[in-house]
């Protein structure tokens, strides 16, 4: 069997006159194509006094424009077999959507009107605001969302955007209007904030010639960046319980905050994390709750590093009997990973796991359409999929070691339990 | 090893000796391997007490093997940059590995030793116990799943479809590690399995591999079946749930058939015009939502105001099953007024089928689901795997024309068939106040 090299994905990447970024990569294996539309404009724009503004935007925005209704748009979508995401994210609102390679002109041209002219009609305002109310419910009663919402909530207090709701709250939702959405939508979404992703069964070229006539038109000044602050840093443990006593399990949500996603550190970092929470089933965590003491079917860590310090978030779901010895395990196994480190074994381990993957990662276009999204997000260069074997390989375990020092402290750990559980 | 002739377009179809199934494709588009290994047991072949067998040795069948030992499990595809997992189902339990073509070799040596040689030390099979256990009410947190549950409960009353696949408390309580072994030898034998192996690999030299991990495997005894048919619903049967929650939640399950029946294409084109098409791919399907802001149940419940969601479940299965429509009532609709209007468009079109350009929009979304499910390597096995071990891998290869053929007079046939009023069971998740 011949090795496995990697070729990069070398991706088409042109900035439009009007400041929008345009990324293709042609693929060829099913005749399809994913498309990716991102705006700077997530939660983080929301005003302060109304989050879930944004979250509202997104259920309203393909719901008509100013040249077709929204039964229009429907019947185009669900006719060529087309499902449109919406996303909101803390930083982006993404359009996506996977098409027939056929299709791709008609279907871009259709998401290039709804993301800039998008009408809000009055009539269908009251009905989405019944959807994201009945969603805001069923999210009050998943001890799952109560618990990660509640962490989010005391790592980043005093309204900080990525402590906020981003459905935001039943009282909110009931009083924003359409000039709301009209406004946010002026304010938030223009050229300069796009980053336009193509990637599969299409010409590159045409691709780009496609993307430059749907939103070459698009006309703004650039907007002015919102500020987002640092968060600081916890100087004590918090532990808060929400008690849900008509639920069977309780579930856990213990995070710290760390570093951003552009620090230096950050693949040692991200390999340190891997160890803990994420190689294999769930790392050193999975390895003692789960294997070792079967008391929880899922356990995990993520780390997300972003624009600011972003959160690592150990979960899990355990028995009301198991919460306190569950964690105690999470605190057992962060001490010692603080104290004495990763072993060179698990460091390797991790690292060629992560470099391994990378394939698999990149396997789609759906896959593709995000890694490229990602890294223009964060400004990591074209060639950042062959620079990215480099840079963990490069990572030491001391400095591996030191990310777990800086990172893990249960004395400055914040942890929430939601569900049939009590403080004695 | 006998080779037989490829029946179908790009898959070599082969028999082991020991009654093995292989099916092989190239796909030459990325440098991975995936590589599945199904048994044909699932939730329906288990007996009283024994309910959750199957996927119990699921999880029991990660745990370490004779040449395997248990602390190196993890890391030998991990090096490779891969995946691993494993599913239970009602018909099936299946196995995955996807990574790098290098990894070839150590995954079907993962999945040789799975089949023969797993340990089952009984302290492993006390800690999956109450990791099962964890899984089991970790569902129960969900108002939605439990309804699923009871509501399938109600609809099946001596089919073993009635049961969860996680299995019932109590027998996941009592279930012993001799239980479970004997359950795992009886059926993981090679005549009971289909390996299946997609990617940027050479067909011979899978072939020659295959016969080097498995070729020597003895067949096991022919499985006994459990035989029941499940009766003829014979009227509505209700169920209602009344718990603290925050939520309303609906569904309506009509006993709809097997995947092999005629009727099966139709009824999945019927599901489309009401909820939009999911496709064929259970491992995917979860993945992203139908196209469904045109369907008549979209318009009738959600657009009106009434349910914030809405979904139609079809799935192929080897015996029937259930087609089942839910619905999550917007705060502060009722569920009688969300169950009316539901019954009000399935009685429609179960009076006046579907029309032209409802038939037309459900194939071209039916097409465009297959060619987004054939967007990886794994995707593909799967499908592959799938088809093979509840039918034959004939009907997924053939699923593009069966769609095509489907005319309005079937739709409308199954239709009048399906959502009779006596074939239905209607499930209620009626919240009651959260006192905490």
């Amino acid at each position: 069997m011949t090795p496995v090299i990697y070729a990069g994905l070398a991706p088409v990447r042109t900035t439009l006159d009007n400041g929008a970024v345009f990324l293709a990569k042609e693929t060829r294996t099913t005749p399809a194509v994913a498309i990716n539309l991102a705006m700077r404009a997530g939660s983080i724009c929301d005003p302060a006094s109304a989050p879930g503004t944004t979250w509202l935007l997104s259920r309203m925005i393909d719901r008509g424009t100013r040249t077709r209704s929204g039964d229009a748009i429907a019947e185009d979508l669900d006719g060529r077999g087309i499902t449109l995401t919406v996303t909101v994210s803390r930083h982006l609102f993404s359009l996506g959507c996977s098409c027939l390679a056929e299709h791709f002109e008609p279907v871009l041209t259709l998401l290039g009107d709804v993301l800039m002219s998008p009408s809000f009609p009055e009539a269908e305002i009251a009905t989405r605001k019944g959807e994201v109310i009945t969603a805001i419910r069923q999210d009050e009663d998943s001890p799952a969302v109560r618990a990660t919402e509640s962490l989010m909530a005391l790592l980043y207090p005093g309204g900080h955007p990525y402590g906020r709701p981003t459905k935001g709250s039943i009282e909110i939702v009931e009083s924003l209007t359409r000039d709301h959405l009209v406004r946010l939508h002026a304010d938030r979404f223009a050229p300069t904030e796009l980053t336009a992703v193509v990637v599969g069964d299409v010409d590159a070229g045409r691709a780009r010639d496609v993307t430059a006539r749907v939103f070459g038109g698009w006309r703004r000044p650039p907007l002015p960046a919102v500020p987002v602050a640092s968060p600081t840093p916890a100087t004590a443990r918090r532990r808060v319980v929400i008690p849900m006593m008509n639920k069977v399990q309780a579930d856990i949500a213990y995070g710290l905050t760390t570093i951003r996603r552009r620090d230096p550190a950050y693949y040692a970092f991200w390999l340190m994390n891997n160890a803990l929470g994420q190689y294999s089933i769930g790392g050193r965590l999975g390895d003692s709750i789960r294997e070792r003491q079967g008391m929880a079917y899922y356990v995990s860590s993520s780390l997300d590093a972003n624009v600011v310090e972003g959160p690592l978030v150990i979960r899990a779901g355990v028995s009301p009997a198991n919460v306190d010895r569950a964690v105690a395990s999470i605190d057992e196994e962060l001490t010692l990973l603080r104290r004495d480190g990763l072993t060179a074994k698990e460091l390797d381990e991790s690292r060629r796991y992560l470099i391994g993957s990378m394939p698999r990662a990149l396997e789609t276009n759906a896959g593709i359409a995000a890694f490229l999204q990602s890294e223009e997000f964060f400004d990591l260069g074209l060639d950042y999929d062959m620079r990215l074997p480099d840079l963990l390989g490069a990572v030491t375990l001391d400095e591996a070691n030191a990310a777990a020092r800086q990172a893990l402290d249960p004395a400055r750990a914040t942890l929430v339990i939601a569900g049939p559980y009590t403080d004695r | 090893m006998t080779l037989a002739p490829a029946a179908l377009k790009q898959i070599t179809q082969t028999r082991c000796d020991n009654g093995l199934k292989v099916l092989v494709q190239e796909e030459h588009t990325a440098p991975l391997a995936s590589v599945w290994c199904w048994y044909a047991v699932g939730s329906k072949d288990e007996r009283p007490g024994l309910t959750g067998a199957s996927h119990w040795c699921e999880h029991m069948n990660f745990k370490g093997t004779t040449n395997i030992p248990r602390d190196q499990v993890k890391g030998i595809i991990e090096q490779f940059g891969g995946s691993w997992n494993g599913y239970t189902w009602i018909d099936q339990t299946t196995y995955l590995e996807t990574a790098t073509r290098d990894a070839l070799d150590r995954m079907l040596f993962i999945e040789s030793e799975r089949m023969g040689n797993c340990l089952y030390h009984p302290d492993d099979c006390e800690s999956e116990r109450t990791v099962i256990m964890s899984e089991l009410q970790g569902g129960e947190n969900d108002p939605d799943q439990l309804l699923d549950q009871e509501v399938t409960a109600t609809a099946f009353k001596a089919h073993t479809y009635r049961h969860p696949t996680i299995g019932w408390m109590s027998d996941l309580q009592t279930m012993s590690r001799e239980d479970l072994f004997g359950y795992y030898r009886r059926h993981y034998v090679p005549n009971n399995a289909t390996l299946v192996i997609v990617g940027d690999v050479d067909t011979d030299d899978v072939l020659r591999r295959v016969d080097h991990h498995f070729g020597r495997m003895p067949a096991g005894p022919e499985i006994p079946r459990l035989k029941t048919v499940e009766p003829e619903q014979t009227g509505e049967r209700r169920v209602t749930i009344r718990r603290e929650g925050t939520t309303a939640y609906l569904k309506m399950a009509y006993h709809a058939p097997g995947v092999s029946d005629s009727q099966f294409f139709p009824l999945l084109i019927l599901d489309a015009a009401l909820t939009g098409a999911k496709g064929l791919n259970l491992w995917a399907s979860f993945r992203v939502p139908p196209p469904q802001r045109s369907t008549r149940l979209y318009r009738a419940l959600v657009e009106q105001g009434l349910a914030s969601y809405v979904s139609g479940s079809l799935l192929p299965t080897a015996q029937p099953f259930l087609f089942t429509v839910s619905a999550t009532a917007t705060d502060g609709a009722s569920l009688a007024s969300v169950e009316a209007r539901l019954l009000e468009e399935l009685d429609r079109v179960r009076r006046e089928g579907i029309t032209e350009g409802e038939l037309g929009k459900a194939k071209a979304q039916l097409h465009a689901r297959l060619v987004f499910d054939g967007d990886s390597v794994t995707n593909i096995a799967h499908q592959l795997g799938y088809f093979e071990t509840i039918a034959n891998v004939g009907v997924i290869t053939s699923a593009p024309a069966s769609i095509a053929a489907v005319t309005l007079d079937e739709v409308a046939a199954a239709a009048r068939i399906v959502l009779a009023e006596s074939n239905r069971t209607v499930g209620w998740f009626d919240p009651l106040p959260v006192r905490s």
